[in-house]
């Protein structure tokens, strides 16, 4: 699904990471995890096609991506169901309804209210709604599990493993020690440029 | 996916931004009461400030109205990607798969009906307190019809490409003000032929092909300008 060979992004003339390579299936899950300031969201966005890479190259064989980021995409001044129905018609790609997602991710008490009004981790989740919605094969999730209670934390483990079991890939990104409990993970350990 | 299917989900996600985009200004009046709010305080200070004398303030209308639509327009310009910018939604739609292209396009389209056609609505209005001669009227409500999508078309590239700095806004007025004068003096040598009883029509061709020509190329530059911006 994606094969990345030695690919470095330089900001201001330095390398941000150490050249990363990896190959990803179909049903695997890549963990990259490394300290604050490794590089973990520029390797994502770089995946992602919003940032070019300095050197290496990658090879991706879908169309779209699901992304969680650190900035959610989520509307304040539209409703949880409103922010889901637009993704929904935007990406055209879902036959699930949005009710059905909203109560999977737990929102189903506040789905009428703006989004404004909810808390960080009900964001996080609604975000994770919309990711329900993308129907895309490659995942990728940067820090997935910050601002989510334990519960959140196993709704995304839940996701997750119901994506790979369906022939889905992720790449995912945490500076924290939970890992999810998948067979087909690699492990990417990211080392600063500016260290080396 | 077939052609068609690909064809049908891009028109169906054009139409899905351009109503959220609709529902969210709705969603914040205020913000979109503020450039006509606007544009009638600068015309109705004119007469204010040069005096009420009936004949100059016919011969400066057309000026006079077009220069407050321009500032209006711009005032109202900045909002145009910024909050899709800030709160991580554009980079969404980059990962939709769709072009970029034609989200910009959906986002102009947006702007304009919010804040370029309440001017257009709003200009006989303006024109019977400018004393403008009611022959040239229409003419003038005709210019600001071709002439604001171009200022939002055109705006959008200048958006583009500040909006990842902190203060892009002042920026912005000096990138794009010395590309809506050649709109300016085409819109209002129109208006001023039609009130000299001169014809007219040449100078409406030229707003027409100017429209064309930045509908087809404004949304390309807008979408490169927000592609180099995110990263």
């Amino acid at each position: 699904m994606l094969s990345v060979s030695k690919i470095n992004f330089e900001r201001y003339f330095e390398p941000v990471f150490e050249p990363v390579s990896f190959e990803l299936k179909a049903g695997q899950l890549l963990l990259v995890t490394g300290s604050n300031g490794c590089g973990k969201t520029t390797l994502i966005r770089v995946l992602a096609d919003i940032l070019y890479p300095t050197s290496g190259e990658f090879l991706r064989r879908t169309d779209s991506m699901g992304y969680v980021g650190h900035y959610l995409g989520i509307k304040d001044d539209l409703s949880v169901i409103e922010n889901l129905r637009f993704m929904r018609d935007f990406l055209g790609t879902s036959r699930r309804s949005c009710k059905d997602v909203i109560r999977q991710v737990g929102l189903g008490r506040v789905s009428e209210q703006l989004a404004r009004t909810l808390s960080a981790g009900q964001r996080k989740r609604c975000a994770l709604a919309r990711l329900l919605l993308s129907n895309t094969k490659l995942w990728l999730l940067d820090e997935p599990y910050s601002n989510l209670d334990q519960e959140g934390v196993n709704l995304v483990d839940d996701m997750l493993i119901a994506h790979l079991e369906t022939g889905g890939a992720c790449v995912l990104a945490t500076h924290g020690n939970h890992r999810p409990n998948w067979a087909g993970t690699q492990d990417c350990r990211l080392i600063s440029g500016a260290a080396a | 996916m077939t052609p068609e299917q690909q064809s049908g989900s891009m028109a169906s996600a054009f139409f899905a931004l351009l109503r959220r985009d609709l529902l969210l200004a709705f969603r914040r009046r205020t913000e979109m009461l503020f450039p006509i709010v606007f544009l009638l305080v600068v015309v109705s200070l004119f007469p204010l400030g040069i005096g009420p004398s009936p004949a100059l303030l016919a011969r400066i209308a057309p000026g006079v109205i077009w220069i407050a639509a321009l500032l209006a327009t711009v005032i109202s310009l900045d909002g145009l990607f910024r909050s899709d910018f800030e709160d991580g939604t554009l980079e969404q739609f980059v990962l939709s798969g769709h072009p970029l292209t034609l989200i910009s396009l959906a986002k102009i389209l947006a702007h304009w009906l919010v804040a370029g056609l309440p001017l257009v609505l709003m200009s006989p209005l303006l024109a019977v307190w400018m004393n403008l001669p009611i022959e040239s009227l229409g003419v003038m409500v005709l210019t600001l019809a071709l002439g604001t999508p171009i200022l939002s078309l055109i705006g959008s590239i200048g958006v583009g490409l500040t909006i990842s700095l902190k203060r892009g806004g002042q920026l912005l007025s000096l990138l794009v003000f010395p590309l809506y004068v050649p709109i300016l003096i085409i819109a209002t040598a129109a208006v001023m032929a039609a009130s000299d009883g001169l014809p007219y029509t040449a100078f409406l061709g030229l707003l027409v092909a100017g429209l064309i020509t930045s509908v087809t190329l404004a949304p390309f530059a807008a979408a490169a300008a927000l592609k180099i911006s995110l990263s």
